[in-house]
């Protein structure tokens, strides 16, 4: 077994709020292994994005461990935080704010080995050169290299995001919701580039999304979120055919099917959020769980290994939930 | 078809715009702010010939027209002589208020570079480290409970008038307009996913807010300044027609319009032409002003 890449244990984001510590993410602990697409899936507010950030400490996490390459991130200093930043990069979501729109495609692809001193600004062939082949690696065609964001489409955004990231040639990339407002036409053609880069890279991806199909189209493993929780994590295919966790089953349940004569059952989730400002210990889906228990309130729930490599956070499964889930199966 | 033949190869060769040269196609179009700024490049240059003049003659020039009374002409209508007419020492009124447009916009100008440069640098810090941001913005708010021509009319008193004093009074009075200002931009710009993109290839402080913050901020600031000029240049007037700006017999329009007053039913020019100068001129600051608001407001886009 190769050593994993990154390494993230007991990772927590508090935030400070008037009334009460937001617990945006809560005692998440995972490893990858190099050249994998971990994808996390979870609805809008469960904390996914606010992981994505806290590991590459663009948010300070509250408490904690990020292992990098063998090193625990978050005991660097300044000066090594910046030096990190060649190897490990983040691609947003929205690619319309990620841009600043006072600078040019040159600009902003140029930008990254300035700041980090790959190329002196002296050195403008240098520079040009490697701005040009970093847009054809991304596909952006080279009359485009001294346009503006705002000329350019979504697509074409995003591939300038991409190339901003991958131009310090980093190991490791958050995916922040990188397809989500993009077209339907364009998230396919911005998903096989990052297919194609990851091979010919050797990338490794911590794939941030709510949308299940693009998730199931990318990922190697995935983690499921809920209000700053992992509930499940299993390798992509696992969590598809045998979904454990309720939550995860409704979440299953809610991904549209291209068959119109197709009666689907939706698992309906009643009852309230909870909320994630000091939130009682237990499941936080307790109060929407079909399967709701009085043990699923004692005490914050572990990741238990059900499978091999498919964790679950939830009593039905383990030593108490066993035979629950026998009867109920 | 045709067009359609001779847009293709067009688009593809196109000079790619910044969107500050899109503004200044956007404000091109604006005829009244583009005759504007006309007007007050205009004043500019007339300003810059007289401080010319002076140098080269050894204020000599300044010395025989400007100042010396010849009261022999005392109070004449315009004429092909005297275009303006003469004021009440006989002094060339055209003359005095072409010399006038340095003391009247070039101060305007100068005590809004000074306060934008100071308020702009409160605001963009304030704006960027939450820290700092409530001391500041409640000394800015300290400042800004006092009427801005009060404080300046508080500042001269305490320190005297005179042409450097005016300057710094009304400076200090602008600063918080200025820094509330670029403040509230910052805030909003600070929020932006391009700043934390900035951040993630590790820029520092400094290269993000003058890279990244204050490029995206400035519009208002911009918009500020040039209707703060006009604001100015009618304090500075406003404390020389009290008598506590800058003093005879220095041309400048306000003080000239003050001295006029007592004349005004005997001659109508000495003190309508002044005002009108001070009218014109400000009229022309707000509508360029008014422009660039336009021009440079996103929401616009065309």
């Amino acid at each position: 077994m190769s050593e994993p890449l990154i390494r993230v244990s007991g990772l927590k984001k508090y935030f400070n709020t008037p009334s009460g510590f937001l617990h945006a993410v809560e005692d998440v602990s995972f490893s990858l292994d190099p050249q994998k697409t971990l994808g996390v899936v979870g609805e809008s507010g469960c904390g996914k994005s606010t992981l994505g950030r806290a590991i590459l400490r663009l948010q300070e996490p509250t408490a904690g461990e990020v292992w990098f390459e063998g090193e625990n991130i978050l005991s660097y200093d300044a000066a090594r935080l910046k030096q990190l930043r060649c190897r490990m990069q983040i691609i947003f979501q929205d690619p319309f704010a990620s841009l600043n729109p006072r600078m040019s495609v040159f600009e902003t692809i140029a930008e990254p080995l300035l700041i980090q001193g790959v190329f002196s600004k002296k050195d403008r062939t240098g520079l040009t050169r490697a701005v040009r082949e970093m847009m054809d690696q991304v596909g952006l065609a080279e009359r485009l290299i001294n346009s503006y964001p705002h000329e350019l489409d979504g697509g074409r955004r995003q591939r300038i995001g991409v190339a901003r990231a991958l131009v310090l040639n980093p190991r490791f990339l958050v995916c922040d919701e990188p397809v989500s407002a993009l077209d339907v036409s364009i998230q396919a053609q911005i998903l096989n580039l990052m297919q194609e880069l990851q091979q010919q890279l050797g990338l490794t991806y911590l794939f941030i999304t709510h949308d299940l199909s693009v998730v199931k189209h990318i990922s190697d493993d995935i983690m499921v979120m809920y209000l700053g929780q992992v509930v499940e994590k299993a390798p992509a295919e696992r969590i598809f055919e045998n979904p454990l966790h309720p939550y995860t089953q409704a979440l299953l349940s809610a991904i549209p099917i291209p068959d119109p004569d197709y009666k689907q059952e939706r698992v309906l989730l009643k009852g309230e959020v909870t909320s994630p400002i000091n939130p009682e210990p237990g499941c936080r889906f307790a109060k929407r769980c079909p399967q709701v228990t009085t043990a699923c309130l004692k005490a914050n729930l572990p990741l238990i290994e059900v499978e091999d490599n498919h964790y679950v956070a939830c009593t039905l499964f383990g030593s108490a939930g066993a035979q629950h889930h026998a009867v109920r199966g | 078809m045709k067009m359609h033949m001779n847009h293709l190869p067009q688009t593809q060769t196109r000079k790619q715009r910044s969107l500050w040269q899109d503004a200044w196609r956007r404000f091109k179009k604006n005829k009244l702010a583009v005759i504007s700024a006309l007007f007050i490049l205009l004043l500019s240059l007339i300003a810059i010939s007289t401080i010319v003049i002076d140098l080269t003659t050894g204020n000599s020039f300044y010395r025989q027209y400007v100042i010396k009374q010849n009261l022999r002409g005392k109070l004449d209508a315009p004429s092909a002589a005297h275009l303006f007419g003469q004021d009440e020492f006989g002094r060339d009124v055209l003359l005095r208020m072409i010399w006038g447009v340095r003391y009247s916009l070039f101060m305007g100008i100068l005590a809004i570079v000074f306060s934008t440069l100071v308020g702009g640098f409160i605001g963009a810090i304030s704006g960027y480290y939450a820290k700092l941001d409530n001391v500041l913005m409640r000394f800015m708010d300290i400042l800004l409970a006092i009427p801005s021509m009060l404080l300046a009319t508080a500042i001269v008193a305490a320190l005297g008038p005179g042409l450097v004093n005016v300057l710094v009074a009304i400076g200090i009075a602008y600063i918080p307009t200025f820094a509330r200002t670029l403040r509230a931009s910052v805030l909003t710009v600070k929020e932006q996913e391009y700043i934390e993109a900035a951040r993630a290839v590790g820029a520092d402080d400094f290269r993000i807010i003058t890279k990244y913050i204050l490029p995206n901020a400035m519009a208002p600031l911009i918009v500020q300044s040039t209707l703060g000029v006009a604001g100015a240049l009618l304090s500075i007037a406003g404390l020389s027609f009290l008598g506590l700006g800058i003093q005879p017999p220095t041309p400048e329009w306000g003080s000239m319009l003050s001295n006029a007053r007592t004349y005004i039913r005997d001659a109508w020019h000495i003190t309508v032409i002044p005002g009108l100068g001070i009218m014109l001129t400000i009229l022309a600051l707000n509508l360029v002003g008014d422009g660039l608001r336009d021009a440079l407001d996103p929401k616009l886009k065309s």
